[in-house]
């Protein structure tokens, strides 16, 4: 290349741009002395390197683009030279030179194959028909996305019908995906057990039951004997081994992968007994030049790992040794595994079939709370492995403590206990133990990241080791760790906010409340430093809004809002806005729900019934936003606040007035809460359900607060959630009458208020509580803190104090202008925000399509002109 | 006294000073082009102005972003998944690549409030 030099480059050819593929040359790149090598990629897809573990995301919208793993510019800066849909066909060892499809033959100083596996198809008749499918590539979705459309239309029903031959984590996940596709599905396994590799019989019953109530049908203990097709040559159907035909338009095999090995076979380099290039420690064949990594070696264990964190280590140990720097080598590695498939939570660690000497298992199940638990214990008492159905929790503990292979300090009950778990509290791990699978990063090394490089949070942590950026199931387990070990390094803890205040968002509630601080910049001025940022900005815009209920828009006050504040509406993802009017209790009239059609149709908005039991009218654009909303309010309605962490909505089931169970008027109750509460700010979001009766249908025990009407009266839970980490409310106090129910719930909210952390729903702040629900208590029924009619006064104000913000924001000229898309081209729609139809109705565009911009609204509409949704 | 943009070629007039609230901005569209920049004013007074769209989402919001500081140096935070950038390099100070794989920098573009006779540069 330089004329300089007399030596020619070296010459580095990789086979196979895959996952591992990929992952090799980013380690290379990263040795020193790389550069002196001249690197040649020769790939068989037509598309570089993607993520194949998130393949199935494609059906839920993803582009392969999104996919990629191979980042702009990184083949050009690095001179690498990927040769798409090219495959090597031979390998010539005794010259050095592989040659491709396409008849080139080029030279090699050092060969890395890296060529992943192919499904296997075991080989019955029938199997090359139309309609059938394997799952590994972008085309193969493709194929079967295609065929499942093909076979919708063509039943007549509508459905069609799919069969998944192989019921291991990939079958199980192609099933998802024809599920997803809305066909009837079928697995069939000839092992006795769904996922037989990774969970034991206790687990794959319980899978099974749970895969089956999301209506797959699954069949084990039962072998594909052929596909029966038509006389045009399609599917039909799958026949069993028992002599059954199951109909099918589709079948998909996923019984297995078979390492790619037969270029290495060809070239007469030794393979292992079930496939799999063999390799050493230092992933060489037999050859020195010849090198695999990934599927298709034979690691020096002796095993073909089909995971990637296995393959990626390879990949690494490779680059090191090709640069002449070996470190540790690949000797194996761990096979847990963590999923989601299908909705059911899976996870198996360490050795699940407890195959070693005089192991023990220890085992709890719950058939009806479809939980699972098995850990095996070995005879020293350690933590063998394990297999977990249904609650997967426990995982990021349980895995690196059955690697570290040290014996166990907690009793396994009462690891295994439901309530085991959470008392047994946090376990202590050795340093040695791996938290983070996919990087290979040990608990040490996360600690060390905290005191030795100064890494003070988890995103520090992340960036600095890369724990956490691969599959993300030991984030949990990672954030454990990292706070932990801040709050041992002492000095460095900061209890505070964030770096702006050193106190809490309690501590400035007080601040706020004794001081009479009214702005943020005489806060962070007078108690705080620097500017602040979007984590005390928002909180104490709450708290001023909380204790002095001024327009949150007005002075100062505007600038702090989260954005969706900042435009009383939620921003989405393409940057337009929804608009959520409040709809109390979830009655409306008919008059109603005409003019809140009327309004989505003028604006041609998208709109959906939500899970609050209102409407949500979708893709308006800031300009719009006051048009929109003077529609609203001048037919009665006003902010439902679906932006402000503030009071939601109280759902209410119809009760008493209609309901032949009902005991009282659920309805009329949740109508009065919802007025009383709404536009209170608070430390996170606020929501609330009344029942008419014990059978709880508007689900108040879900909620922060709840009701549910006996025959004499009342009864409060607190403290319930939804979302991610439910919990079920506690009660509080129970045959409560109207007055004192009301009196009792303004107390504790307010309380939780004052004394909440920031984004704290009820649930986790009442867990923290010191003295829990009995100290709750004791403070609002009780008014053992003296503080009772504090706290009856703050309500009272927010009360008096309220005023719908939308209908004040109109009112006022100066309110409205921030309402512009464009300060320079005011009513210019933004030309980013486009839209296409989706089932009679609008949707954003995605990044790779075509959409149109919704047309501006005149100023002033009246009766607005019908904006059509446009078909393309 | 009129807030300006350099947009690469010319000095644009894009508002007024006074349609900017302190810590608070507002998007720009640059004339004859769909270039949108996004436009704020801090407590200081000083201007900042930077690419509108947000790298992590795609979506051209970054102007409804709150602005702040990190370690003294000043910042914007988007709205959308709250990665927050130096606004003194553009850089992206919690990820380094956004999803498509490109550097997480924002560009910035020269400001400046200009008065009718009197000149004064403010970056
Ligand atoms: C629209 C809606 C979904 C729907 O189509 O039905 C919805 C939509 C959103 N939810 Fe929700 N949630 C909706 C009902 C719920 C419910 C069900 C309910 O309220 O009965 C829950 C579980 C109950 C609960 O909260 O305990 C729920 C649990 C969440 C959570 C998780 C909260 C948690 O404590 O774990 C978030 C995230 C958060 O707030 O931090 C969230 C956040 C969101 C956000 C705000 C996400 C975001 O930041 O963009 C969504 C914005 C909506 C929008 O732009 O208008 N949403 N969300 C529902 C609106 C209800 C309403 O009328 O106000
Ligand atoms: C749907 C699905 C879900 C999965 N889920 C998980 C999971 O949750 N966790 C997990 O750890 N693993 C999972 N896997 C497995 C994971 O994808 C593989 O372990 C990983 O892709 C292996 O990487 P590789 O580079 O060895 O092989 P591959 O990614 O298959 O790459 C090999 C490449 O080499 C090419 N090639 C083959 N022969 C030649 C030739 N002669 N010349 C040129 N190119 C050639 C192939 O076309 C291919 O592009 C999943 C796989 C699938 C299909
Ligand atoms: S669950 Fe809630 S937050 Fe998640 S996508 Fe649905 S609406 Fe959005
Ligand atoms: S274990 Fe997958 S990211 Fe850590």
């Amino acid at each position: 290349m330089t004329s300089h030099t007399a030596e020619r480059p070296l010459d580095l050819v990789l086979v196979g741009h895959g996952m591992v593929g990929q992952r090799f040359l980013e380690a290379w790149t990263e040795q020193p002395g790389a550069e002196r090598w001249r690197v040649t990629v020769l790939a068989e897809e037509p598309r570089p390197a993607y993520d194949r573990v998130h393949l199935s995301s494609l059906f839920d919208g993803r582009t392969p683009e999104e996919l990629t793993l191979c980042p702009p510019g990184f083949l050009a800066e690095h001179g690498i030279d990927l040769r798409l849909g090219d495959p090597v066909t031979a390998v010539d060892r005794a010259a050095r030179t592989v040659t491709t499809r396409s008849g080139a033959e080029l030279r090699y100083d050092a060969l890395v194959l890296a060529t992943g596996s192919v499904p296997f198809v075991p080989p019955v008749p029938g199997k090359d028909a139309v309609g059938c499918h394997v799952y590994r590539t972008v085309e193969d979705l493709d194929g079967i996305r295609a065929g499942a459309a093909e076979a919708r239309t063509a039943d007549s029903a509508g459905t069609g019908t799919g069969v998944v031959v192989g019921g291991g984590l990939l079958g199980l996940e192609a099933a998802g995906a024809l599920r997803a596709m809305g066909l009837a599905t079928h697995v069939v396994e000839f092992a006795p057990r769904l996922m037989a590799v990774q969970v034991d019989e206790g687990g794959g019953e319980l899978l099974r039951r749970k895969i089956e109530d999301l209506g797959v049908t699954v069949h084990t203990a039962a072998a594909a004997s052929g596909v029966a097709t038509d006389p045009d040559g399609a599917v039909r159907g799958l026949t069993l081994s028992d002599g059954r035909e199951l109909a099918a338009d589709l079948v998909v095999f996923s019984a297995g992968v078979r390492p790619r090995d037969q270029l290495a076979r060809d070239c007469g380099l030794p393979v292992g007994p079930r496939g799999g290039i063999v390799v050493d420690e230092r992933c060489r064949t037999e050859d020195p030049a010849v090198l695999a990594i990934g599927e298709c070696a034979q690691a020096a264990d002796g095993r073909v790992y089909g995971l990637v964190a296995p393959g990626y280590q390879m990949a690494e140990t490779a680059a090191r040794e090709l640069a002449g720097r070996p470190g540790s080598g690949f000797t194996g590695a761990d096979t847990s595994t963590k999923l989601k498939l299908l909705g059911v939570d899976v996870a198996s660690f360490g050795d699940p079939h407890g195959n070693a000497e005089g192991a023990l298992d220890v085992l709890y199940s719950d058939s009806r709370l479809g939980v699972y638990r098995k850990l095996v214990i070995g005879t020293d008492g350690a933590l063998l492995g394990g297999v977990l159905v249904g609650d997967t929790e426990a995982y990021g503990t349980l895995r690196p403590l059955a690697m570290a292979g040290k014996p166990l300090t907690t009793p396994p009950e009462q690891l295994v206990l439901p309530a085991g778990f959470a008392a047994a509290g946090p376990i202590a791990l050795p340093d040695d133990a791996v938290l983070c699978s996919c990087h290979n990063v040990t608990q040490g090394a996360v600690r060390a990241a905290v005191h030795e490089q100064g890494c003070e949070s988890v995103a520090a942590v992340k960036k600095c080791t890369r724990a956490g950026t691969g599959c993300g199931s030991c984030l949990k387990q990672l954030t454990t760790v990292v706070t932990e070990e801040l709050a041992a390094s002492g000095a460095e803890v900061r209890t505070g906010l964030c770096e702006h205040f050193t106190q809490s968002r309690a501590e400035l509630y007080e601040v706020v409340l004794v001081t009479g601080i009214t702005t943020f910049s005489e806060l962070v001025d007078r108690h705080g430093t620097g500017e602040g940022c979007d984590i005390c900005k928002p909180t104490v815009a709450s708290i001023l809004a909380s204790l002095s209920n001024g327009h949150i828009l007005d002075g100062e006050q505007g600038a702090l809002q989260d954005s969706n504040d900042h435009f009383l509406a939620n921003l989405q993802r393409n940057g337009s806005y929804s608009v959520v009017p409040r709809v109390p209790g979830g009655e409306i009239t008919p008059d109603g729900l005409i003019a809140i059609g009327e309004v989505a149709r003028d604006f041609g908005l998208y709109t959906k019934i939500t899970g609050g039991q209102r409407i949500d009218l979708f893709g308006a654009s800031v300009d719009q936003l006051p048009s929109i909303w003077a529609r609203l309010v001048d037919a009665g309605f006003e902010s439902g606040h679906a932006y402000g962490k503030a009071l939601r909505t109280v759902k209410s089931c119809v009760g008493e007035t209609w309901c032949r169970y009902g005991v009282q008027d659920s309805v009329g109750l949740a109508i009065e809460l919802e007025l009383r509460y709404r536009g209170l700010r608070s430390p996170h979001k606020l929501k609330s359900a009344v029942s008419g009766c014990a059978r709880e249908c508007a689900e108040a025990q879900s909620k922060d607060f709840g009701v549910i009407a006996t025959s004499s009266g009342w009864n409060l839970y607190v403290g319930g959630n939804g979302g991610m980490t439910p919990r079920h409310a506690d009660l509080l106090a129970a045959d409560l009458d109207r007055e004192t129910l009301i009196r009792t719930i303004d107390r504790y909210l307010m309380f939780y208020i004052r004394t909440a952390d920031r984004l704290e729903r009820t649930s986790v702040w009442l867990e923290r509580l010191d003295g829990g629900l009995d100290h709750l208590r004791a403070v609002v029924l009780d008014d053992s803190l003296g503080i009772a009619a504090e706290l009856d006064a703050l309500m009272a104000r927010h009360i008096d104090s309220y005023q719908d913000e939308w209908a004040a924001t109109l009112a006022d000229p100066d309110r409205l202008r921030r309402f512009a898309s464009f300060v320079n081209a005011p009513g210019t729609p933004d030309p980013a925000v486009t839209f296409v139809p989706e089932r009679g109705q609008i949707r954003p565009a995605r990044p790779d399509e075509d959409g149109y911009v919704l047309a501006a609204p005149a100023p002033v509409l009246v009766a607005g002109p019908r904006l059509e949704v446009l078909v393309k | 006294m009129t807030v300006e943009i350099h947009d690469g070629t010319r000095w644009q007039p894009v508002c007024a000073l006074d349609d900017l609230q302190p810590g608070r901005g507002v998007a720009v569209l640059l004339p004859d082009t769909d270039t949108q920049v996004a436009l704020f004013v801090d407590r200081s007074g000083a201007l900042h102005a930077v690419d509108n769209r947000d790298p992590f989402s795609g979506a051209h919001v970054l102007s409804r972003g709150l602005i702040g500081s990190r370690e003294g140096r000043p910042t914007l935070a988007s709205p959308m998944y709250k990665q927050t950038f130096d606004l003194l390099d553009g850089r992206c100070l919690d990820e380094d690549t956004a999803p498509d794989g490109t550097p997480a920098v924002l560009r910035r573009w020269p400001v400046r409030a200009r008065a009718g006779a009197t000149r004064k540069d403010r970056t």
